[in-house]
């Protein structure tokens, strides 16, 4: 029964200041999908960089098939036959898929590349696990779940044993998940066995058999997921109670504070616009969620309507003010928060400490400076009342450097700011990317208290779960375009995936008929 | 408890400095070795002590610190916004130019020479600024080539204006400055009496407006809405554009006002009354020596103050090191100190290593961020 194939026995791995994971135990069956969980920061990655080679332990052992292996770089780990998805993929943008399939291990005649012999392995595979790829198609043309399966037939083709996936699902649509899902069973039936990191407890439910839970660098526990519960297996991992569902006031929506109109954002990656003539309203007291899959055009959308980048055609109007050409500096002023996508890129500086950043988007107002000098008791005094207010927890309080601070806390501080500004339009996009479980639900009940407070808010996000508890109104974005609007309680997570894949889409005409009824 | 920890870092940073220039002194000690090893011990009491050695000495120490400090400061304060302006030479030149073509040809006075040369060397950082700003043209080359052109268009208008040469005031030389003694002493930087108590006509108060303007630089940089916005716009653009930080607005301002400073420099190395400007077909090299005084001084404007009086304190060093060892040999050695104690930063995690975990995270985060050096001094 017990027949494990890679036994992890109390790993320890210290960085300065922290111990990462602290005499973590990890077995892995034989033909077994087994789910790592855990909040960001609990030692999942540590402990997978251990196993893949990337971090010396500085106490534990780790056996393959019952005998003590030493690994300590990757290709140790590659010769134990174990592979990795990365959340991020490792692939070449400008390499074809077949020549990123066989980078690192290239067949070679005579000093000569000779991929013949690869192409036809890489077909057979391909076509064995219905893992469908062009081999001859560049990587930075083909969609992200087709990347994923290059990853995917990249370990496969290093008849890997062992396969871990770090996060697959983040980037896939619904039906692509279900695919994945399959592909992962298909493995295991043969006798692979799959390590399996997730945010994502209804995935582990799906398709876990076992599932291991970290916390704070320690092992909670490993448990059948059969014999288990969404709530148990959030409980062990947050150490609490976590609600799912968000408490929601009575809809009750006011005037329109936003109101796009045919806006159209020219793409910088190539010459098609990236948002093509697309027109919403928002109301106050109300969230609407675009929803779709990243990379078609809910950054330039969202960037047009902040004033990150112009718009080549349309209109912008926010609580009557036409701020179509207006700068960031202006429709921030009229009454626009923004929460960015890429906390680290725009949303903080990092170098700055904890009270500077909070007080980035007013720094300029009088009451926090005299006469172009920085009034620093105010900017304090805003700052600890943030803080205190929004629970931002850090290591030296106001003077923290940003930088050091945990993602979570890094986004609250986010929140905060951007809250407190008392907006008539929040723009949040994906807003809990990367959080762990706690502070995600935070950051929820943020965003519903401002609809409940009767704000307009327009939520960008890919996570279908999240769409489908906040929004009052969701809208779905493919190649630029809105395709469908829907009532949440009256849509299915499949249907809205269709529409998001571009498998369906409505009359445009009719989209702002709907929004009437 | 916060002020003992800050303290504690003020001295980590200290004693890393010490102990990077220690080891900068020790290297150059076995280069002296290597070149000439009879003179060896000679040349490191020189290099060591020649600059305390007379009050002469000192004072040319604080003469060549004064100019070192405003590129320094130039350098360190583009860096500030993100920029490398590596143009300080054309800036210092530029500002040589336009004091020189006040004092001699215009007869004015000293501080109208400076406001001058501010004015010019704030022309020269601008256009790298303005191009990178408006058109995103990197301002490492912009500013080289403004560099070459600065000092050829100022030899150009220098040699065409007559009587802005020595040979004017009945010299023999047609290829430098008039002396300010002869041609308008009033444009001469005051000495304030200096000059008697050290018994040095190279000491005047210059070295003082230095010092001053690094600490208005530094609470311009520290204290105001404008540095914040240039601190933002350098440390994250695209966060300061997310605020509504005009960045290009920024990077043109911090190159002018880097140009400015670098102007200063160049006025009031040559307003001292002591040296000629030659027209020469090389750039000064005043200017490229601001580049290790901002990074000695991790770009922190009073700190900029003590590493340029260290670099100018070994300069007069190793000029007290001739004829024993040639001037080539001095270049190498200067050169090799300088560099060393640029490893301040690498230094003090080791310091803080020794001292104990206890500062270990507080003092990597110091070392991943330079503006936390301003905050612990």
């Amino acid at each position: 029964m017990d027949d494990y194939v890679i036994e992890m026995l109390g790993i320890t791995k210290v960085f300065p200041g922290i111990v990462a994971n602290d005499g973590i135990d990890l077995r892995l069956r034989r033909g077994e999908v087994h789910a790592l969980l855990g909040e960001n920061g609990a030692g999942k990655s540590t402990l997978m960089s251990v196993l893949f080679g990337l971090y010396q332990p500085e106490a534990g052992i780790i056996k393959k098939n019952g005998k003590v292996v030493q690994i300590k770089n990757p290709n140790d780990a590659t010769a134990l036959n174990i592979g990795m998805v990365h959340q991020h993929f490792k692939l070449v943008d400008v390499f074809t898929v077949l020549d990123n399939i066989i980078l690192g291990v290239e067949p070679v005649r005579n000093g000569f590349l000779y991929k013949k012999e690869a192409r036809r392995k890489v077909l057979e595979l391909s076509e064995k696990y219905g893992l469908r790829v062009d081999p001859d198609a560049k990587i930075e043309d083909i969609s992200v779940g087709m990347q994923q399966r290059v990853e995917i037939l990249k370990m496969l083709y290093r008849e890997n044993e062992i396969l871990i996936f770090d996060e697959p699902t983040a980037v896939l649509t619904p039906q692509e998940i279900k695919e994945l899902m399959a592909t992962m069973r298909s493995f295991t039936a043969e006798g692979k066995s799959i390590l399996f990191i997730t945010h994502k407890l209804a995935e582990i439910m799906e398709v876990a058999d076992r599932c291991t839970v970290l916390r704070k660098g320690k092992h909670v526990g490993t448990v059948n997921v059969k014999e288990t519960t969404k709530e148990e297996l959030s409980r062990m991992m947050v150490g609490r109670e976590v609600s799912f569902t968000v408490e929601k006031g009575r809809f009750r929506p006011g005037g329109v504070e936003l109101d796009v109109r045919h806006l159209t954002v020219p793409s910088k990656l190539h010459k098609n616009n990236a948002v093509k003539d697309v027109s919403f309203q928002v109301r106050a007291g109300e969230i609407v969620c675009i929803a779709g899959i990243d990379g078609n055009g809910q950054t330039e959308l969202t960037h047009a309507l902040t004033g990150l980048d112009s718009q080549s055609q349309g209109t912008i109007t926010l609580g009557g003010v036409d701020i179509s050409k207006a700068r960031i500096r202006e429709r921030s002023r009229l009454g626009m928060s923004h929460i960015p996508e890429d906390r680290h890129k725009h949303g903080l500086v990092l170098s700055f400490t904890l009270m500077e950043n909070l007080v980035l988007q007013r720094y300029w107002e009088p009451q926090f400076q005299n006469n172009g000098f920085i009034n620093k008791n105010a900017v304090r005094a805003y700052s600890d009342k943030l803080i205190r207010q929004y629970d931002i927890r850090s290591g030296q309080g106001s003077d923290t450097i940003a930088r050091s601070m945990s993602g979570g806390n890094q986004q609250k501080a986010i929140v905060a700011r951007e809250i407190d500004k008392n907006p008539r339009l929040l723009v949040a996009i994906q807003p809990t990317r990367g959080l762990d479980v706690g502070a995600i639900e935070y950051i929820h009940k943020q965003l519903v208290a401002q609809r409940d407070a009767g704000r307009a808010v327009l939520l960008v996000s890919f996570e279908l779960d999240e769409v489908m508890s906040l929004a009052d109104r969701i809208l779905v974005m493919y190649n630029g375009e809105i395709v469908g609007e829907f009532d949440p309680r009256k849509v299915t997570v499949e249907e809205l995936g269709l529409y998001m894949a571009g498998a369906k889409r409505m009359d445009i005409r009719n989209i702002g008929k709907e929004n009437k009824a | 408890m916060k002020k003992s920890v800050l303290k504690s870092e003020g001295a980590i940073s200290f004693m890393s400095s010490l102990i990077s220039i220690f080891c900068g002194l020790l290297v150059g000690y076995i280069l002296l070795w290597v070149f000439n090893p009879k003179y060896a011990n000679y040349g490191l009491g020189c290099l060591v002590t020649a600059g305390f050695s007379s009050p002469a000495k000192l004072a040319k120490v604080l003469y060549q610190a004064a100019p070192l400090i405003l590129t320094g400061l130039s350098v360190g304060f583009a860096f500030k916004t993100g920029l490398f302006n590596i143009g300080a030479s054309g800036q210092y030149t530029v500002g040589a130019f336009c004091a020189l073509i006040c004092g001699i040809v215009f007869k004015l006075p000293w501080w109208v020479c400076l406001l001058a040369a501010m004015a010019g060397g704030a022309v020269w950082g601008f256009f790298p600024g303005f191009f990178k700003a408006m058109f995103n043209v990197n301002e490492v080359i912009t500013s080289i080539m403004f560099n070459w052109i600065g000092m050829f268009a100022v030899n150009v208008v220098f040699a065409n204006i007559p009587s802005a040469l020595d040979n004017f005031y009945g010299a023999s030389n047609a290829d430098r400055t008039a002396g300010l003694d002869a041609a308008n002493p009033g444009a001469i930087i005051p000495r304030a009496g200096l000059d008697r108590l050290f018994g040095s006509t190279y000491m005047n108060i210059s070295i003082f407006l230095a010092a001053v303007i690094a600490v208005i630089i530094y609470i311009v940089i520290k204290k105001t809405v404008f540095g914040y916005e240039l601190r933002a716009c350098g440390s994250n653009r695209d966060a300061s554009l997310y605020a509504g930080i005009n960045a290009k607005r920024s990077i043109i301002l911090s190159m002018a006002i880097a140009g400015a400073l670098s102007g200063i420099g160049g006025a009031i190395y040559y307003l001292a009354g002591t040296g000629k400007y030659t027209l020469e077909k090389s750039l000064l090299a005043m200017g490229f020596n601001g580049i290790p005084v901002a990074l000695l001084a991790s770009s922190n404007p009073i700190g900029t103050i003590f590493s340029a009086l260290f670099i100018s304190y070994i300069q007069v060093g190793g000029d007290a090191m001739q004829p024993e060892f040639a001037v080539e040999t001095i270049d190498i050695i200067l050169a090799v100190i300088i560099y060393m104690s640029a490893f301040s930063l690498l230094m003090k995690s080791v310091v803080s290593k020794l001292i104990g975990g206890r500062f270990r995270r507080k003092t990597r985060g110091a070392v991943l961020d330079k503006e936390q050096e301003g905050e612990a001094q």
